[in-house]
């Protein structure tokens, strides 16, 4: 800095001062910037879109229909309310299970044991799997004739099931699927938040002689809310959104008799599998405007919960 | 104290772990807790096992119930699917672009972060969260038209920017919370001592994010490795990445299975030999931001 000349100085100076004073939206605007051209603009372009007949080509000249994609769309009760209520569904009945065993599994992590890093390995591995290979991996375990889930029901003399291939079973066959995957996550959230917490309330509730359970309950429970709340928050945007192991293991359309297709894969195969841009867009914008609103509910609850 | 922070990604204000280390109370207790810890591991580890088992098997041992476990090993199937598919182009594909979308969305989203965390720009920061909340497919109409005018899809850059999408938004998140928990006063000091702002970032703030750093490029790392929609729109035969050059084996003909459970192996075993060295990492980037309530 001590050679600078004078001049060269004053005008890194005025640099340095301007970049100092204006730090904030300097750091910020890069990022922003980003996530509002790659964002806003195409979000603005779905909504735009689904006013429109596009179809076909997405260069072809398309026109104004109003809110017929939208009518479309709500009077569907073929593909898009079926899909509607698989989403629901399918996210509903894994995140309740999740919560569940991963709750379970996080309050038998707790404490320490030995070997504590190897079960946090193997619930680890799961997690980091590429969901695809996840959905081929499960493809041959559910095979009806040679996977291991049958040969597994038939060692205990159980009937074998069709799994992923029958109308019926194929959705909670995949729901299956992403417990396997997420649980760990719901577990490490938990466990994050159990061992933040103060061991007080609960030696406290110990020497006025509640049991385990009561302490559970009506201590540990109520504290951990919070983060048992983001969890169910992380995990239901994603299960909502899931597309890859239901694409992997059904392909388009969610299997022939479109069993396991939700909302995103609708949209997916209405977009680039019959490429009716301007009914996709529709059906995207209903299928955002009900995860905002789940989040919503969510999130209010978190604030109502915190006061 | 530096030490300190630089060493424990993400922890760094939090107090160390508060663990009881009270003995439990019943046997019975703690007989019923390793059975149930062992089948835990069990039902984590066995499909993996199993992939894994299935990956050196020939088609005929696999479709034979009782060569489930024991049978002679082959290396066919990975001769096949790194030899005859060129899975290794598919393979530098998923590194190349995994690898530039986690560099980018980190130059991007630290100094963001950090700006985020310190002025409190919760607003700012809902508008790069929202990304999260967003069904990527959305996005991708109007991305491809764009981008196919002006001849981008199948390149590169397209599947690093799509990427970015799915980075940039977990980096700022991971790195908001790791700033948060970041004392103020060591940067404060360095003010005193004559540093302006930005260059109490550069020399002070930064320096110590190394672990968050860390933390947040491999996740990124990881999500970007796994990511299958983006690429299976706008990749071309030569940019794919691995996840969808495994869908692209199912779709022909009768299902190899021990090709395809070698190529389910070898876009897995990456990610998982990143998990085990930097378990510690993982887990404080996927709880980052869990405990605030």
């Amino acid at each position: 800095m001590a050679v600078l000349t004078p001049t060269r100085k004053s005008a890194w100076q005025a640099y340095s001062d301007w970049a100092n004073a204006h730090r904030k939206w300097l750091f910020a605007a890069p990022a922003m910037i980003f996530v509002g051209v790659l964002i806003a603009f195409p979000l603005a372009w779905t909504l735009y879109l689904s006013l429109t007949d596009a179809h076909g080509s997405v260069r072809a000249a398309s026109h104004f229909v109003g809110f017929r994609n939208y009518l479309q769309a709500l009077g569907d009760m073929d593909r898009f309310w079926p899909a509607t209520a698989r989403t629901f569904a399918f996210t509903l009945s894994a995140l309740a299970v999740e919560m569940v065993l991963g709750m379970c599994i996080a309050l038998l992590l707790w404490r320490p044991f030995r070997g504590e890093k190897w079960v946090r390995v193997a619930i680890l591995l799961p997690l980091v799997a590429t969901p695809v290979a996840v959905g081929m991996m499960w493809r041959l375990i559910f095979d009806p004739n040679i996977g291991f889930a049958n040969q597994l029901l038939n060692f205990f003399h159980l009937p074998s099931q069709p799994w992923l291939s029958s109308t019926e079973t194929a959705l909670p066959t995949l729901v299956f699927v992403d417990i396997w995957q997420w649980t760990p996550m719901v577990v490490l959230i938990l466990l994050a938040g159990l061992t933040s917490l103060s061991e007080e309330p609960d030696e406290a509730a110990r020497i006025d002689g509640a049991n385990a359970w009561q302490r559970f309950i009506y201590v540990t429970l109520p504290l951990l809310m919070p983060t048992v709340i983001v969890a169910v928050l992380l995990r239901s945007i994603d299960a909502l959104k899931t597309f890859d192991i239901l694409y992997a293991t059904k392909g388009k359309g969610g299997g022939s008799f479109n069993e396991v297709e939700t909302l995103n894969v609708y949209a997916y195969g209405l977009s680039f599998d019959y490429n009716k841009y301007g009914l996709a867009s529709a059906v995207l914008i209903l299928f955002f405007l009900i995860i905002v609103a789940c989040m919503f509910l969510l999130t209010r609850r978190r604030k109502g919960s915190n006061s | 104290m530096s030490a300190t922070i630089a060493d424990r990604p993400l922890t760094a204000a939090a107090p160390g772990p508060k663990r009881r280390r009270k003995p439990l109370r019943s046997r019975a207790y703690k007989v019923f807790r390793a059975v149930a810890l062992i089948l835990i591991v069990l039902v984590f580890i066995a499909p993996l096992l199993w992939m894994l088992l299935a990956s050196f098997k020939t088609n005929v041992d696999i479709y034979d119930a009782s060569k489930a476990v024991f049978f002679t090993p082959t290396w066919d199937n990975y001769d096949n699917v790194l030899g005859r598919n060129n899975y290794l182009i598919f393979v530098f594909n998923s590194f190349w672009v995994a690898f530039c979308s986690t560099a980018l969305s980190l130059v991007l989203g630290v100094p963001a972060a950090y700006a985020m965390s310190r002025f409190t720009m919760h607003r700012s920061a809902l508008v790069v969260l929202m990304a999260r909340i967003i069904p990527g497919v959305s996005l991708l109409v109007p991305w491809y038209y764009v981008f196919s005018n002006m001849h981008l899809v199948g390149g590169y850059s397209v599947l690093i920017l799509s990427h970015m999408f799915v980075a940039l938004p977990l980096i700022v998140y991971i790195m908001m919370s790791f700033f948060d928990s970041m004392p103020l006063e060591l940067e404060e000091s360095a003010q005193v001592d004559g540093l302006t702002p930005i260059g109490a970032f550069n020399r002070i703030t930064l320096p110590l994010s190394v672990g968050g750093i860390a933390t947040a490029g491999i996740l990124s790392f990881i999500f970007s490795w796994n990511n299958f929609m983006f690429a299976l729109v706008l990749s071309g035969a030569h940019t794919k990445t691995l996840p969808v050059a495994i869908f692209n084996f199912v779709s022909y003909a009768s299902i190899d299975w021990g090709g395809l459970m070698a190529a389910a192996v070898v876009v897995t075993i990456p990610i998982m030999v990143i998990a085990l060295f930097t378990q510690k990492y993982i887990v404080t980037g996927l709880t980052a931001g869990a405990t605030k309530g």
